[in-house]
């Protein structure tokens, strides 16, 4: 873990959800983490993310729970209505499901519904993604879901250093926020962000300025993004990445923005292409720049199926890079409306 | 707990049970009246019938311990001391309702007198109340965490998830299983697989324990022992508390599912004409007393009707608010 390594010049995206919750630990005894085999005696985790925490906090504040995904965030909530903050980790983002009710009717409602009189500060750390082999069950990307409900932020970090910041703004902010982790990249590393670095929620960030189109996108696939619009800019194609970092509420300021200037957009997301966020970021381009678009806005997404488990059914059902360069050579493309 | 044996009461406590058995009693019949008569528009679950296990669970608590409720809370709601003018205000949607009028009478909350949440799913509120237990315990405040909820909760999966977690982690908490015999409209021997609720406590190792919830004496014994437990640290209760339902399931309930013979043997147990000759037979008040005590909660609920009625709806702009921390959406 990075707080037993000699100062390292990048950190994986494991250690930078390590690094948050050990200095929010550190700075708050109200932050309180909650999850399956979490504690050291379980292995600090399924993955390690957790790992010496509870020897370092004690297993008071690091709970190794019950595989008991209801009573795991509601336990959360009614902690965090006591004035405490805690983190619940919910393993594997599927697992969501049978912790619904508590996330969607109680700590998204539970601040509006008492007219402000209660808050949920509490942060849900889950982690999913295609490209392992976990199939239907173990690898959906829900973050449309909660998109969908008021009063529930929902974050997805591209970069580890965006990891620790917008895991640690996560914990301090007063409102129920959803922290989803990548499983294909934990791996990855990148930068090390300065201690007590934080990102703040709701803010898009520009993470390569261009001015030929707009590749909007968060999480895993910002990374293939990068990668093409370098290798396009070889060929005088220049590509400005929009990384949302929080889906909700979504900084539509900086998508409009952005896509204001370049006048082409196209969004990609890992999770599947029907209803998902791309939908709604596409409404709201039209929406706001109609007139000024020099191309239809398009959409690069996985399938509209279940998560298969054969390689090749899988490769086939994740999104593409090569579509992401397709589509935004068919923005340059499109004939000018007048 | 020695079910057999006739528990007994001092007369002030019997008053006291009494005291706030009258308030719910009385707040709840002019709801109805409201209600039948279109004055008032709202969802309404009557508590008529489970007067006495709401008041015998009050008069243990402090301001400073927690209740979670549900739907048919407002029993629970004024045992646990909330204010009628915020109350009535909520269940008219004005704006200086407890909750701004954003809840409504499902979701009446109240942090001031530890009413911290009132959910309108089944089962909701019990993973919550470990967590508020668990905060206590984290910070030994010794703080009791109250969650009542009915039979039917009982056969939803939070309860067993509930149950075990506050067991294995000897949480400061009680569940107080209010049993009226029906969850929703199927009767509960059509929809439980146990007896009594209670029977479940020895699936989790806890303490579980049936009582009859209309019994003042019965009630508050066994809540005693409840809170004690919890607040010394010695961990959860399961206490199921058998009661009845007068009103049905939701207010306009024609309650044709219950037998006929069955609704008139819970009549004659009606636990508020009891109470009320109790207290008459213990000497804690006389006729007159009584009924100066009727006479003060009518104008205290008058009183809250009015300021409700006095009140100005929210203003439109209040629906931004409150979704996130901070003035707007």
């Amino acid at each position: 873990m990075s707080s037993t390594m000699e100062k390292p010049q990048t950190i994986s995206f494991t250690e930078a959800y390590h690094r948050a919750l050990d200095e929010c630990m550190a700075a708050d005894p109200g932050v309180i983490l909650l999850g399956e085999d979490i504690a050291d005696r379980e292995g600090g985790g399924v993955f390690k993310v957790t790992k010496g925490l509870s020897t370092k906090y004690g297993e008071h504040r690091v709970r190794t729970t019950p595989i008991s995904e209801e009573a795991i965030v509601g336990a959360a909530v009614g902690a965090a209505l006591a004035g405490m903050r805690p983190v619940a980790e919910i393993m594997l983002m599927n697992f969501v499901t049978v912790a619904m009710d508590q996330m969607v009717n109680h700590a998204a409602k539970l601040r509006f519904m008492s007219g402000g009189q209660t808050s949920v500060p509490i942060t849900i750390r889950t982690r999913t993604g295609a490209g392992g082999g976990t199939a239907g069950q173990h690898s959906d990307m829900l973050e449309a879901w909660f998109a969908h409900v008021a009063g529930m932020k929902v974050v997805i970090p591209s970069s580890p250093a965006d990891a620790v910041g917008l895991l640690a703004s996560c914990i301090f902010d007063d409102d129920p926020c959803l922290f989803i982790e990548d499983s294909m990249t934990r791996a990855q590393t990148g930068p090390v962000p300065p201690p007590g670095h934080r990102v703040p929620l709701g803010k898009a960030s520009i993470v390569r300025a261009g001015k030929d189109v707009s590749v909007v996108s968060y999480g895993r696939p910002i990374r293939d993004a990068l990668a093409i619009a370098e290798r396009l800019a070889g060929e005088g194609i220049s590509v400005e990445i929009v990384d949302l970092r929080t889906i909700s509420p979504l900084d539509t300021d900086t998508i409009l923005q952005s896509v204001a200037r370049t006048r082409r957009a196209v969004i990609v997301h890992e999770a599947p292409r029907s209803f998902g966020v791309g939908a709604e970021v596409a409404a709201r381009i039209n929406e706001h720049l109609y007139g000024e678009l020099a191309a239809p806005v398009l959409r690069v997404a996985s399938r509209d199926v279940p998560v298969p488990f054969a390689k090749v059914l899988e490769q086939e059902f994740l999104y593409k890079p090569s579509a992401i360069e397709a589509s935004i050579r068919q923005t340059l493309e499109a004939k000018p409306r007048r | 707990m020695n079910m057999t044996q006739k528990q007994s009461l001092a007369p002030a406590t019997l008053l006291e049970i009494f005291r706030k058995a009258l308030l719910i009693n009385l707040v709840d019949e002019r709801m109805r009246s409201l209600l039948s008569s279109g004055r008032l528009a709202a969802v309404y679950y009557s508590p008529r019938g489970q007067e006495i296990v709401a008041a015998a669970m009050g008069v243990h608590l402090q301001p400073t311990d927690y209740l979670v409720t549900m739907y048919r809370g407002i029993h629970d709601q004024l045992a646990k001391g909330m204010p009628l003018r915020q109350l009535c205000a909520e269940y008219y949607g004005k704006a200086t309702g407890t909750c701004k009028g954003k809840g409504g009478p499902m979701h009446i909350t109240y942090p001031a007198a530890g009413i911290m949440v009132t959910t309108g799913v089944v089962g909701g509120g019990l993973p919550i109340a470990n967590g508020l237990a668990l905060a206590s315990q984290l910070r030994n405040d010794k703080r009791v965490t109250v969650c009542t909820f009915g039979d039917g909760a009982a056969n939803i999966g939070a309860f067993h998830e509930s149950l075990n977690m506050a067991a294995l982690w000897k949480l400061p908490v009680i569940f107080l299983c209010q049993n009226n015999g029906y969850g929703e409209c199927t009767k509960y021997e059509y929809a439980t697989s146990v007896p009594h609720i209670a029977d479940r406590a020895a699936a989790y190792a806890m303490p579980g324990v049936s009582v009859d919830g209309n019994d003042p004496a019965a009630m508050w014994h066994a809540m005693r022992e409840a809170v004690e437990r919890a607040r010394s640290g010695a961990g959860p209760t399961l206490l199921e508390a058998n009661t009845f339902r007068f009103m049905g399931h939701y207010f306009g309930d024609p309650g044709a599912y219950i037998p006929k013979p069955e609704y008139a043997a819970a009549l004659a147990r009606d636990p508020m004409p009891a109470c009320r000759a109790a207290v008459l037979a213990s000497g804690a008040a006389t006729e007159a007393q009584l009924q100066e005590l009727a006479a003060q909660i009518t104008a205290d609920i008058d009183d809250g009707l009015k300021f409700a009625a006095d009140s100005a709806p929210p203003d439109p702009r209040e629906i931004d608010i409150d979704i996130y921390a901070g003035a707007r959406a």
